[in-house]
Parts: structure tokens; sequence; C-alpha cells
């Protein structure tokens, strides 16, 4: 039973997609399937080829990632600067910490009628609508992340003199860490998410656009690789967060020396979600 | 007091401390002469823990004076008094060298080296603390405490959450660098056989005042299992048990 599992195991995952692969195609040939609604695996591939051949797909990732990351440039860097102030002041909490609790229940994309009212349907709306996406998680874990610093270790260092500046970069900013990294993980889905309606609604360039372009003119092979190049970048941007994270935190997990592991076991941990979350938290270090 | 010759580390007088309506300290007096190994000792919340915060300026009196007076030298690096709390308090995110280094120009490394090892901790600088038993946690802390060259340590039940033979191992460590370094030791434990293996003189809180000021004599190291010792124990424990009665032959 068990040498049975160890061959079965690293590919079990893989077993359901490869089959449900196989039908598609198979339907795909036997001409099941209208190449209108779905066209069979190999025409997406071979669509997605042509895209690159042409350099058209590159062009148009290349516009999307940075609308993306511009937009989470500015609306993280705001809520990180605001959670700063509001984390470390408590009167700047009474000023601003409900009024950004207040607009954080607006969903984003129910702002989408008045952002086209203010800006037009051009690029500062898509970073508009990316940048206020991001900015809540990232306020809302930074600010989080800043209250939560062990009180206790806070009194530790100032009574060895630390105080001021040297206070929160050795230790509010070390201790808030793993909460903000939280929060980056969370806005970079949104991030996608918001900049794939963003770019939907109206645009000359962009993913969103190519995908718009080929619906009108019935080619549902490149929407598809459309679909796929989002869920690849966002699988992407997850993968660095999650280095950033092993490569931030190294203190997190004292088990693993070398850095060369720490990489490798990251890649395991993406699919082993449960076991990377459920490590111990610093704070159980006390006793 | 008999300690008249020698000039006094630290001495609160008439010091007064309540939280809310909870009377904590009551116009306490006590004087510690400098150099020495002073234990408190008592139940819990008898107020020893508010005693050390108060030392340590982590809290303020709500009457009294602390001499010498630390407004200006609680901040920055010339600050001499250095306190061990219950839980190491390492800061997780730097290796043991770094903790050791916190609140020090990096100048200090060969410093904070050498207090490392010290504590027998040589070699293990870059370590996390999180890899780290209790044991070896406390004695970075100690060492962190030590590398300021503290002219009085507090130790505020630093081996009390420890096994009992590292507790030993500890106890010994700190006499050794205790007789070294020749700090004023201000000690705070619910454990009489601690306080009287390891001080000059203990003292006895019971509901905010000094219930017993006990002096002891014996030569150093001390043997747990030695008579003079257990005697002492057996004296100090008889009062804390049964106070009224025991009162009258106190001093």
């Amino acid at each position: 039973m068990n040498r049975k599992a160890a061959w079965i195991d690293p590919i079990s995952p893989w077993i359901l997609p490869l089959l449900a692969l196989i039908a598609w195609e198979a339907c795909a040939r036997a001409g099941w399937l209208s190449a209108r609604i779905l066209p069979a695996p190999w025409a997406v591939v071979h669509a997605a080829w042509e895209l690159a051949q042409s350099g058209q797909m590159w062009d148009d990732v290349k516009v999307s990632a940075a609308r993306a990351f511009g937009g989470f440039a500015i609306g993280g860097g705001i809520g990180f600067a605001l959670a700063l102030a509001t984390g470390c002041s408590t009167r700047l909490e009474a000023v601003l910490d409900s009024s950004v609790q207040m607009v954080r229940n607006i969903p984003v994309l129910a702002t989408i009628p008045l952002v086209i009212l203010w800006f037009g349907i051009g690029e500062p709306a898509k970073l508009f609508l990316v940048a206020l996406g991001v900015f809540f998680p990232i306020y809302v874990n930074t600010f989080h992340g800043i209250r939560s610093v062990d009180a206790a270790l806070v009194e530790m260092a100032r009574s060895y003199g630390v105080h001021g500046f040297r206070l929160y970069r050795e230790v509010v900013l070390p201790g808030a860490l793993p909460s903000i990294l939280v929060g980056v993980r969370f806005a970079l889905g949104l991030m996608w998410v918001t900049l794939i309606v963003a770019e939907t609604i109206s645009a000359q360039s962009g993913i969103g656009y190519m995908t718009m372009n080929a619906r009108e003119f019935l080619q549902t092979d490149v929407v598809i690789v459309g679909i796929l190049l989002y869920a690849l970048l966002g699988k992407l941007a997850d993968v660095v967060a999650r280095l950033a994270e092993a490569w931030l935190l190294p203190w997190r997990s004292p088990h693993r020396a070398a850095r060369g592991s720490a990489f490798s076991r990251v890649f395991k941990g993406l699919r082993a979600n449960k076991a990377f979350n459920r490590q111990a938290t610093w704070r159980g270090a006390k006793a | 007091m008999s300690g008249a010759t020698k000039e006094a580390a630290v001495e609160l007088r008439s010091i007064s401390k309540r939280y809310g309506d909870r009377v904590v300290l009551d116009r306490f007096d006590l004087s510690i002469e400098a150099g020495a190994f002073i234990s408190i000792i008592g139940r819990s919340g008898c107020g020893k823990s508010t005693l050390l915060r108060l030392v340590a300026g982590l809290d303020s009196p709500d009457a009294g004076t602390i001499l010498p007076r630390r407004a200006s030298e609680t901040r920055g690096a010339t600050a001499r008094t250095r306190l061990m709390f219950q839980d190491a308090r390492l800061l997780p995110w730097k290796n043991v060298l770094g903790n050791v280094l916190l609140g020090l120009a990096s100048s200090e490394r060969d410093a904070a080296r050498a207090a490392l090892s010290e504590v027998g901790l040589a070699g293990r600088e870059r370590d996390w603390p999180a890899r780290l038993s209790g044991g070896q946690r406390q004695r970075v802390a100690l060492a962190r405490a030590l590398v300021h060259r503290p002219a009085l340590l507090l130790l505020d039940e630093p081996f009390g959450a420890l096994d009992a033979l590292t507790r030993l191992e500890m106890h010994r460590l700190v006499e050794r660098l205790w007789r070294m370094h020749r700090f004023t030791a201000l000690l705070v434990t619910h454990d009489v056989h601690e306080a009287v293996s390891l001080s000059d003189r203990v003292v006895l809180v019971e509901g905010g005042s000094i219930a017993l000021d006990e002096r002891i004599a014996l030569p150093r190291p001390r043997s747990g299992a030695a008579a003079d010792v257990a005697e002492i124990e057996a004296h100090i424990l008889q009062r804390m048990l049964s106070p009224v009665e025991e009162h009258a032959f106190v001093g």
C-alpha cells in the first residue's frame, strides 16, 4: 500500500486535469464541440504560439503588467504610509481610521461608473481602480501588524535604550512584517481582478483589450489564451510574494539553514499550503 | 541595617504605588548596598515585581523617591541599569549576536561576542532565537544585559520557567559572573531556596511592606544541600507560612 502511494503521490494532483484535457481534445476532434464554444486545447496552444511569434502578446502583457504594478505601487505605497501613521499614533488613528474603514466597505468595482465620469476611459482610470483595490488590504494588514507587535518586546527594547526611529526599524517594523506580507499577497490577488475588469471595460492595449478584441471576431481560442495569461500572471505574482516571504522572514522557519533549501521549500509549499500556514507564530516562542 | 559603610546603589524612600484602588506598595523603604546580591521574595501579588519595575524605571511611583534619580539616565547607552525578564524577550527576527547588540553600535561586535562566550554560547552567534532552548535563551538575555556593563542588574524571576537542572546551572553562571564583574544584583523570585543560595541578603515582602530582612553570610559557592542553607531556608519558609506567631522572633 505504502509502496504504491510513493509513486502515485507526486502525480496524483495532475491526473484529473490531464484526463479533462484529453477528453476535451477528443470531443473537439470528434466534432462534438464547436470551435466557437470551446476550441481544442491544441488550437489554444497554437493561437498562443502565433500571438507570441508576432510579438503582439508580449506587448499586451507588458502594458498590462505596467498598469498592474504601477497601480500596486501607488495604492500600496499610500496604504502603507497611512497605516504607518495611524499605527504609530493613536491621535491619527482616531482621525483617520474610522473613515478608512467606512470607505473600505464600498466594493471597488462599484465605483467604476464614477471613475469613468472622473477620469474618462484612459490610463488614469485603470491605475486608479487598481490602486484603490490594492490600498485596503495593504492598509488593513500593515495597521494590524503594527498594533499586534508584542508590547513586552517594545518595553524591553526601550529599557535597553532603543528609541525613536531605531525602535521602529529594529522592533516595530520587523514585528509587523509577517502581517504586512499577508497584505501584499491579498493585494496582488485583488490587483489582477481589478485590472481585468478595468481592461475589459475599455482599452486600446493590454491583455483585456486582446481578449475583448478577439471576442468581436469570434476568436474563442485567443480569448482562452487571454484568460490563461491572467491566471499565469496571478500565479507568478503569488510565487514571487512567497519567495519574498521566505527571504524576508528567515527566522520564521528556523530549522531550515541554507537559503538554497528555502527556495525549494517554497515551491513545495505552493502545494502544501496548509503546512506552510500551520507554522507556530513567533509569539509562541515565549514558552 | 548593618551595610552603612557601603555606598547605596539604590535607595527607595517612602515609595507608594497603587493600581486603581489596590495599594501595591505602601510607604516602602529599602536601601541596597553597592555590589551586593539581594533577593526579594514573597507570594504572588505581594508587590515584588512592581518594586523591580519601579527601580528599572518602567513604572513611576505615586509617591516617594528612588535614588539615584534616573530621569536623565534611562535614555541612551549610558544607562547603567539592565533588566532580565522572566521570559527572555529576545527579538525573534534578530540572530543571537543581533539580540546581544540591541541598542549598541555594530562596532561593539567584539564585546558582544565576548559576552556570549562568557555565558557559554560562543559559536551560536548566527542562530535564530527560535532554535534555542529556554535556558539558552536566558543565557542570551544575560549576555545582552552584561554587554552594557551594568552597575545594577535587575532579575525578574528569570529562572522561573526553566527546568530544575538548567535552573541550577543558571544560578552558578549568574553567581560566577556577579563575582567577576561586581555589579549590584537585585533578584525577584518566589523561590526561597534560590534566594538563600544566591544572595547576601533576603528581603521578604508582604502586603506592600518588608516583613523580614535577613542577611546571609554563608561562604560561596553554596551547596544547595548544605545544612546551613537548609536551615535558613526553613526559617524563612516558616515565617512566610505563619506570619503572625513568628513575627516576634524576627529582628
